[in-house]
């Protein structure tokens, strides 16, 4: 339980927020040539850190917009939010 | 050599004002090698090694343990136990593990308080009917024990349900596995522990695997906060930090770690003999011997390690068991906690081998993993001593994630395990 700040619409309760998981997963850009190993890595294999991690997370009862989020997942404290498509800033 | 418990064990100890009892297990320094270390000394770890001692003869072997023996998720779960999986692989693996349980105090010499209460999942909407009606006949094809019971006949069963038809979420009926119930979570971990420590495992605690030493492709040994510990064989079962020891060895695995809570009430006098488990709204309840109810939650949607949950999670919870069961609302609850648990994306576990040669992970078990901890041991010692997996458990493999032949029981189990 804790409070995130939406880059939009500022501090707000992780209950009204969802999310996405690991951030910084690309699609494949040619996926026709992917072997079944790279498509399993692509689309189950996650860090799953103990430490800081880098996530997705979507204002899911608010704005409904996406942004990043990095946060450490042994004490859920968080260290740094930014837009999509926005350099990940140093931690 | 142990003593045996029994009736006169407890005369006995009674009379010298049971100050006398034999040490359960021992605590021994960790040796410089052993045949085959188990990472993780929950239920699982501890059954891996006392079915590999006693099945397949391998006698020089260790449990490490960061914390201490009962200390993590198999002493603080909701105790369920039941088979009624829709899947014919899950099917095997977790009546499997329910033909063990009904053995298992004789076998261990120790009272796990394994309880036969039956277990119903009620049905709250037509997909819910047509879902469970579904699983009920896939059990019986599969040989294990399921009836479905309409409305009435849940009412009858546990009297306490509100079956009104004027609540948000009616029971439309359900489906009741009567072989199904729980145990008592310590004495598992307990008894196990003693079973394996007099086949001569060594159990060692407060024993933090810091690092996986491999050569090439072979495995040799951990760096522990007690040392280097060396050993052709590695089984890993530590639940919700599984993907913390595999990114020791570079491999990431299909699993995301998540707090799952649940909590109990303030005891009070026998109401509610059976386990009653509710997935379309998220509530699951049993009573302790103690008297407690035993409630299960929810886990939270983000990654975390920190052992709290949320309080949006059990806040939900507790609003679907006062519409269900009108009779508690005004108990008291007594504690709550949150356990780390692995959820793979197909919510099944993975008991398997990896790449490297003497590596071997058994997790994945998500919120759901205390049923299975006999029969998970029993397939695990399997998969380490033969270096191959039992049958029942080679669906469960790490490359089902590669070959796309996926054990969905997302949908299909109770969604709260």
């Amino acid at each position: 339980m804790f409070l995130i700040n939406c880059p939009y619409c500022g501090e707000r309760d992780q209950s009204e927020f969802s999310s996405g998981g690991e951030a910084h997963i690309e699609r494949p850009k040619q996926p026709t040539e992917l072997s079944d190993d790279e498509w399993a890595d692509f689309l189950f294999m996650r860090k799953n850190i103990k430490g800081v991690q880098f996530e997705r997370w979507n204002h899911s009862h608010g704005c409904r917009k996406w942004f990043n989020l990095i946060r450490d997942t042994s004490n859920d404290k968080i260290h740094g939010i930014y837009k999509m498509g926005e350099k990940p800033p140093k931690v | 050599m142990k003593n045996k418990y029994s009736i006169f064990s407890l005369f006995k100890n009674a009379f010298s004002g049971h100050e006398n009892w034999q040490r359960a297990w021992r605590d021994p320094e960790p040796k410089k090698e052993y045949d085959a270390i188990i990472v993780g000394g929950g239920g699982h770890g501890l059954a891996t090694a006392y079915y590999l001692a006693k099945k397949h003869n391998m006698r020089n072997i260790a449990v490490v343990e960061k914390g201490w023996i009962g200390g993590g998720n198999t002493g603080r779960n909701t105790t369920i136990i039941r088979s009624n999986y829709l899947w014919d692989a899950s099917a095997g693996l977790y009546d499997h593990a329910l033909k063990i349980w009904e053995g298992l105090s004789q076998d261990l010499n120790y009272n796990v308080m394994f309880s036969q209460r039956g277990v119903m999942n009620l049905a709250h909407n037509l997909q819910d009917v047509r879902d469970l009606k579904r699983r009920t006949h896939a059990n019986r094809l599969n040989g294990i024990d399921a009836v479905w019971l309409n409305t009435d006949e849940v009412k009858k069963f546990c009297p306490i349900v509100n079956t009104s038809p004027n609540i948000r979420y009616p029971v439309l009926g359900g489906t009741l596995q009567r072989r199904a119930g729980t145990a008592r979570h310590d004495a598992v971990a307990w008894g196990y522990a003693r079973g394996a420590d007099e086949l001569g495992v060594d159990i060692i605690q407060n024993c933090e695997v810091k690092g996986i030493k491999r050569n090439g492709n072979k495995i040799e040994g951990i760096e522990t906060t007690r040392g280097f510990i060396k050993s052709k064989k590695i089984g890993v079962v530590a639940a919700g930090h599984s993907s913390v020891i595999a990114s020791m060895v570079d491999i990431r695995l299909p699993l995301e770690s998540k707090p799952l809570q649940a909590l109990v009430s303030e005891p009070v006098k026998p109401i509610i003999d059976t386990v009653v488990m509710s997935n379309a709204v998220h509530a699951y309840v049993s009573q302790s011997d103690k008297g407690e109810l035993v409630i299960g939650a929810g886990t939270d949607s983000y990654v975390s390690y920190s052992q709290k949950g949320s309080h949006d999670v059990v806040e939900g919870t507790l609003k679907a068991i006062l519409e269900l069961y009108p009779i508690f609302s005004r108990m008291k609850m007594l504690r709550q906690w949150g356990g780390i648990v692995d959820i793979c994306p197909d919510a099944s576990p993975i008991i398997s081998k990896t790449n490297i040669e003497g590596l071997y992970f058994n997790c994945g078990w998500g919120t759901g993993g205390f049923k299975a901890t006999p029969g998970s041991g029993d397939l695990f010692a399997h998969t380490i001593a033969n270096d191959e997996p039992h049958k029942l458990n080679a669906a469960f493999s790490l490359n089902r994630f590669v070959s796309g032949d996926l054990v969905d029981e997302h949908g299909a189990a109770a969604v709260a395990h």
